[in-house]
């Protein structure tokens, strides 16, 4: 009892219920981070209790401990390394058996457990009946029975974590997996040449080293190696050598056959606690599944699902979106009011509040996908989703979990790549986060109504619908490409538990919400502030512009000229000539901001790079109207809108900004390679700070730039020229 | 047999588990045992995956995947 404090780790396999018992504990207080190097989240929170500090991590949900997956990987050496106090494995106990098989693994390491039989209120249910004393007996581990859903046995838990951090000395693992005879031979053998051959190793249970050396385990190999190269020859040596004798007794791989010996402990154990008391089951779940995973109505139940989001998430997105924009009008017209007008108010308003602003408004969009998303996932109609799309993401080499996020793209890639979360391969989320920009976005769509509207005319909808396709089409190619390329290897196996559907907490799901919506306040805000700003000083800078024309003193000349014209008449013949004179006003002032926008820096920019992009029909207007959509795919409009220097109101400006297109010498054909080029090309900013997150790796993010920008010139190149080669356009 | 050749409904008994390492070490630890019984609850309505019953939880596999796990004694009925 010297420091207080007590460090424990939340053990247990996915959907045991572990991050109920998590929140549970530890209430609202919790902190979400990354595992250092991976993309595996980790939480941890903190509370006091008995006079201790406790802090609480929640270790990845895995089935075993073995070295095959990141999550496994995590959870271990988290014990191995940072031995916490007390492991507590949360345990189904609906499903005994499976969930035991880990439990023996956390048994046989040199650590103190608790085990947590939740969701208690299912055996019965179920019709079985549970002997707790017994298996704390048999396996020799406090054993406590928790209702995680309805906050039942916490504190039973809480008082068992302490009382067995203070029993000072590890309790010694008596009861133990027996391999055999002739397993445990070559066990004791390899552990006591590791005894001889490395006294100062850093584990102490040599017991343990050597089953997971028998068994292969890359990451205890690895760590012998790190410790003595040369000892550790000797000792992997020998092991091989018991390994070659292990599989000409079995006929198997040595690990194959020491599962098969946990497994018979475990159903010894189970045959042991559990009685059966009741044949009849009240099987809700299985009921609810023979609609929703049903052959004829499965799908059509799933898409509308999906219909239902989309519809919530931008129908009642759509009310807090507005007050956002009218509060961000409100708040620059309220800056520009107060500070004087300069290059101080343009950074402010101009840069950052309309920047941040313009990400801003997807807030509540992403509140509400991130909320049926929590809803999906906490009642376990995820991996239902998964089970009926699996047969299609699996042409891509995805897993059916990738379907979810790749729908989300057509809405907006940022929440989508952040839903890429909830699948546990690494390769599998890279893949389907490379990919998902070609999903295309909502807020592409403005560009494709405008060059579709221009150009196509009646045919628009079929024109607009074709692009989307297109993108459909590249990712499954891409995808195939990536994963027999970039990110070889299998397809994730699909061995992926179905758990029984649950009734979500209200606060589980806004706790869930809110982590993944603050990761995009946070993180996008920082990266959005910074990128529009330097969009903002790139076009507006030079100041100091010569113009071809001295647009404000043929301003002050027309005005003057309309003011004498206008003294000889009145009533109507005057207000004509005053709508005359205002537009002839317009037409200036926008010509002059097309000619600011063409001298600054962004404009030169544009004008260095239109060669590269003449071969595929963009002329240098266009280039800057797509280099500005790296902050925000939708400013290419607004910015084409100030290039060919429309005035008027929206209404106006868009119809003559169509008129102003066509003129501009851009035909059909170009208009469709410029839809493809934006389609493609690189990513939004937002877009490619989330793929920084998410991946863990600017590599990626750099890739993900590289790749879409040259996929989508090529793409444009061979639209633009083939197409002409063919005689359109 | 294969479990793959399993149709609806049908149950057996597991002989053995092939295919890689990861793979086959993955399936063990889920409980696909030699003498484990397997209850095929379902395919998916694209045919692929396979919804299993085994040890009392349900878990999907696909079909090719399903192609390395041998069984015997394949009968009908049973319904866990």
């Amino acid at each position: 009892m010297a420091d207080k404090s007590i460090t424990v780790a939340l053990a247990g396999n996915p959907n045991s219920g572990k991050s109920t018992i998590f929140s549970n504990l530890t209430g609202s207080r919790q902190k979400i981070g990354n595992w250092p190097g991976v993309t595996v989240e980790k939480k941890e929170g903190h509370l006091s209790a008995y006079g201790y500090d406790l802090t609480i991590v929640d270790l990845p949900g895995t089935y075993s401990l073995t070295a095959y997956t990141v999550e496994e990987i995590v959870a271990r050496n988290f014990i191995l390394d940072e031995q916490p106090d007390v492991v507590v494995d949360v345990i189904d106990a609906s499903n005994l058996e499976r969930n035991l098989y880990l439990a023996t693994q956390l048994r046989e390491l040199d650590t103190k457990v608790v085990f947590v039989l939740n969701m208690a209120d299912m055996i019965e249910q179920r019709g079985l009946k549970i002997d707790g004393e017994k298996l704390s007996e048999l396996l020799d581990v406090p054993v406590i029975f928790t209702v995680g859903n309805a906050n039942k046995g916490t504190q039973k838990l809480l008082s068992a974590i302490v009382s067995i951090a203070e029993t000072g000395s590890k309790v010694p693992p008596v009861r133990r997996v027996h391999y055999g005879k002739d397993v445990e031979q070559c066990i004791d053998e390899v552990a006591q040449i590791i005894d001889e051959e490395m006294p100062d190793r850093p584990y102490t249970d040599v017991r343990w080293v050597a089953i997971k050396l028998l068994e292969d385990d890359k990451v205890i190999k690895d760590r012998l190696k790190h410790i003595d190269d040369s000892v550790a020859e000797v000792v992997l040596e020998a092991v091989a050598a018991r390994r070659e004798r292990l599989r000409g007794l079995f006929d198997d791989e040595p690990e194959i056959v020491m599962t098969d010996y946990r497994y018979g402990f475990v159903a010894g154990v189970v045959k042991e606690v559990v009685k059966t008391i009741s044949e009849h089951r009240a099987d809700m779940s299985r009921r609810m599944d023979e609609g929703l995973t049903n052959r004829l109505l499965g799908i059509p139940v799933f898409v509308f699902f999906i219909w239902a989001m989309f519809q919530i998430t931008f129908t009642v997105g759509a009310y807090p979106m507005d007050w956002i924009e009218v509060g961000v009008g409100w708040l620059s017209g309220q800056v520009s009011r107060l500070l004087p007008s300069g290059i101080f108010e343009g950074l402010i308003v101009d840069g950052i509040i309309a920047g941040v602003g313009s990400v801003a408004v997807f807030f509540p969009n992403i509140l509400i996908l991130f909320f049926c998303i929590a809803i999906f996932e906490d009642t376990g109609y995820m991996a239902r989703a998964a089970f009926l799309m699996d047969k299609v993401m699996h042409l891509i080499g995805l897993h059916g979990k990738s379907f979810i996020p790749m729908l989300m793209g057509f809405g907006c890639n940022v929440p989508a790549i952040m839903a890429t979360r909830t699948l546990e391969s690494h390769k599998d989320r890279v893949l389907t986060i490379l990919i998902n920009p070609l999903m295309s976005c909502s807020a592409r769509l403005p560009v494709y109504i405008l060059l579709a509207g221009a150009f196509f005319g009646a045919k628009a909808g079929n024109v607009i619908f074709s692009v989307y396709f297109l993108g459909i089409v590249l990712a499954i190619l891409m995808g195939r490409l990536f994963r027999s390329t970039l990110l070889r290897g299998e397809v994730a196996p699909f061995v992926m538990e179905l758990p029984p559907y649950r009734v979500p907490m209200l606060r589980s799901l806004l706790i869930h919400m809110w982590d993944r919506a603050k990761v995009f306040l946070k993180k996008m805000g920082g990266v959005i502030l910074i990128g529009s700003v330097v969009v903002w000083v790139l076009s507006s800078y030079p100041k100091t512009v010569t113009y071809s024309v001295d647009y404000e003193a043929r301003i002050d000349q027309l005005r003057s000229r309309y003011a004498l014209l206008m003294k000889r008449v009145s009533g109507t013949p005057r207000e004509v000539l005053q709508q005359e004179r205002d537009k002839r006003i317009a037409a200036l002032e926008a010509r002059k901001a097309s000619e600011t926008v063409e001298k600054s820096y962004m404009g030169r920019i544009g004008k260095g790079l239109a060669p590269v992009l003449e071969p595929i029909g963009i002329d240098w207007r266009g280039t800057v109207a797509v280099l500005s959509g790296f902050v925000a795919k939708e400013i290419v409009v607004s910015t084409m809108g100030v290039l060919y220097a429309v005035g008027g109101d929206e209404q106006k400006k868009t119809t003559a900004l169509k008129s102003a297109l066509r003129k501009s010498g851009m035909t059909p054909l170009s208009a469709y390679a410029m839809m493809a080029f934006i389609l493609i090309y690189v990513p939004c900013l937002a877009t490619v700070a989330v793929i920084r997150r998410e991946t863990n790796s600017w590599k990626w993010a750099f890739f993900s730039m590289g790749y879409s920008t040259a996929l989508a010139w090529v793409v444009a190149f061979v639209i633009f020229q083939g197409g002409q080669l063919l005689g359109f356009g | 047999m294969k479990l793959s050749e399993l149709r609806q409904g049908q149950r057996a008994t597991v002989v053995r588990v092939g295919g890689n390492g990861a793979f086959r070490r993955r399936l063990l630890e889920m409980g696909f045992l030699r003498g484990t019984d397997i209850y095929v609850e379902k395919y998916a309505p694209l045919r692929d995956p396979i919804e299993l019953i085994l040890k009392g939880y349900h878990v999907s596999l696909r079909v090719e995947e399903a192609a390395h796990v041998e069984i015997e004694n394949p009968r009908i009925g049973g319904r866990p």
